[in-house]
């Protein structure tokens, strides 16, 4: 995949936490349009290490002048939000993947109930723009812990239709009472952390709402674990993974051709074919099947690590 | 009466089950003659379903509507007929609430229909359940002059409106409700297959 390189051409303070990064081709040309909750993925060459995230756009789909998206810094992250916090400056440049989406709004949906926890608010911002222009109607709760926090408060609109709520402040959002008695043709989307996803699609499935209408993105960044070695079946070479470093990362670092997108075990790019086993894959991605996972025949580097003697894989 | 075995076809030809008891969601049924006893049958596997659930009985005998009733849905609407039925049926999606399940049984030609004005509704096609029962009968649109013939038999058959002889073709439009009916003769005008009766 080609990876353009775009000039950072602003970084904005939102809150204490998060800052907004604006990409912008060199040359000025526009870029390419996108769809309401479509992702890129950063490329940062941190060291020697090359590091690649994915995030969310935060601005308007229709807009091809620039792209900007919202990071959040997780000081025990894996050290990609860092970087972008701490080493990238005004003027520099990233390559940047052209926008790919695994959270796109359900155009058949009459009503679109949005649900995001902390950070979890970034596809809603380029969303939101896309149900304004399409004139969908839609309804916005935002979870955060405090204000001060509430990074994304910032970029919302100025709406009725958008709702805070504070758990320091002691208004907790209660999802049933968002989706018990919305009318015929609404469906929901969550983004945010793991207990927030499943708290919707309990709730959803309590109230007995279709699993087609229930929408959900997880962005979760690859869990670090024990290190592991994985053996490529072409040519026989052996591949350290690192305690802090995915599979994929260190099967990229090895120069092996994978192909990626979203990072965060959603979807299925880099799915690779296991041809050896001894031991127990790790899987954490939502992609795989109970049985696929049961197999121990697939994995999913992106996400997925590795307990055992010997990992061979098809590669 | 038993289920109707469909025999296998093209992927997008719907097939139908028997309906299965989603609890005391609330619900909207819609049954013709035969497809009342489907309905029976769902109350006597778990009546918790007519707890909330509102009845449209299409063409339906009296007799049928007073054996529904009993069952204890929140209410029966007799209908003479599809035409009769369809206002009653926006109606009540107009005011149904997301978790709404929607159970249909009978012809072909209603559950197509039904389920038509219920996703055009914004039903998902998850919350809609149908179980076919009585004579097999399909509801076809003519790729033609775009008319529809309700309850054919016959393959082939003739456009109600535009009179041109029609094949009775497994391909299903969700969004009409309709098979589709293709001209039979249109390369040798004149030369008609056997008329057979159409196949589940």
């Amino acid at each position: 995949m080609t990876r353009p390189l775009l000039k950072v051409a602003a970084i904005e303070t939102l809150s204490p936490l998060v800052k907004r990064f604006r990409f912008e081709d060199p040359e000025g040309a526009p870029l390419p349009v996108f769809s309401g909750g479509a992702h890129v993925t950063v490329e940062m060459a941190d060291g020697d290490v090359l590091r690649r995230n994915s995030y969310s756009l935060i601005s308007d789909p229709n807009d091809g002048s620039g792209y900007e998206i919202a990071v959040r810094r997780e000081d025990r992250g894996r050290g990609g939000s860092r970087y972008l916090h701490e080493a990238v400056a005004e003027g520099d440049l990233l390559a940047v993947s052209p926008p790919a989406n695994l959270f796109a709004l359900d155009l058949r949906a009459r009503r679109h109930v949005l649900i995001a926890g902390g950070i979890g608010i970034t596809p809603f911002l380029s969303q939101l723009r896309q149900l304004d222009r399409a004139g969908q109607p839609w309804e916005l709760h935002y979870a955060v812990r405090s204000r001060a926090e509430a990074a994304g408060l910032a970029l919302l609109p100025e709406s009725a239709h958008v709702h805070l709520h504070v758990s320091e402040e002691g208004s907790r959002m209660d999802i049933g009472a968002i989706l018990d008695g919305q009318p015929l043709g609404t469906h929901v989307y969550a983004c945010g952390p793991e207990g927030l996803i499943a708290a919707v699609a309990d709730q959803a499935a309590r109230l007995g709402w279709p699993a087609a209408a229930v929408h959900s993105e997880a962005f979760a960044a690859p869990p670090p674990g024990e290190a592991f070695e994985v053996v490529l079946a072409a040519s026989g070479r052996s591949v350290a993974v690192g305690p802090r470093q995915s599979l994929l990362e260190a099967l990229e670092a090895a120069g092996a051709e994978i192909d990626s997108s979203c990072r965060g075990g959603a979807c299925g790019r880099c799915e690779t074919a296991v041809t050896a086993c001894e031991g127990r894959i790790l899987h954490h991605d939502h992609w795989l099947s109970e049985a696929e996972r049961a197999a121990q025949t697939r994995i999913m580097p992106c996400m997925s690590r590795f307990k055992g003697a010997r990992l061979e894989l098809d590669l | 009466m038993p289920q109707t075995e469909f025999t296998p076809s093209i992927d997008s030809r719907p097939t139908y089950a028997a309906l299965v008891p989603q609890g005391s969601a609330p619900a909207l049924m819609v049954a013709d003659a035969a497809g009342a006893a489907a309905l029976a049958d769902l109350a006597s596997a778990d009546a918790a379903v007519m707890d909330r659930a509102h009845v449209l009985l299409v063409g339906a005998p009296a007799a049928a509507a007073d054996r529904i009733a009993a069952l204890g849905p929140v209410s029966v609407h007799p209908a003479p007929d599809a035409e009769a039925a369809l206002p009653l049926l926006a109606q009540l999606l107009s005011t149904a609430r997301m978790g709404t399940q929607l159970y249909l049984a009978g012809g072909e030609g209603l559950i197509g229909q039904v389920a038509a004005q219920a996703l055009a509704a914004g039903m998902a096609a998850g919350a809609i359940q149908a179980e076919h029962r009585g004579p097999v009968a399909r509801r076809m649109q003519c790729v033609h002059c775009k008319g529809f013939t309700e309850e054919v038999e016959t393959d082939p058959f003739t456009c109600a409106h535009c009179g041109l002889t029609l094949f009775v073709r497994d391909h299903f439009s969700r969004r009409l409700g309709a098979f589709q009916g293709v001209c039979v003769d249109a390369e040798a005008p004149g030369e008609i297959p056997e008329t057979r009766e159409i196949r589940p």
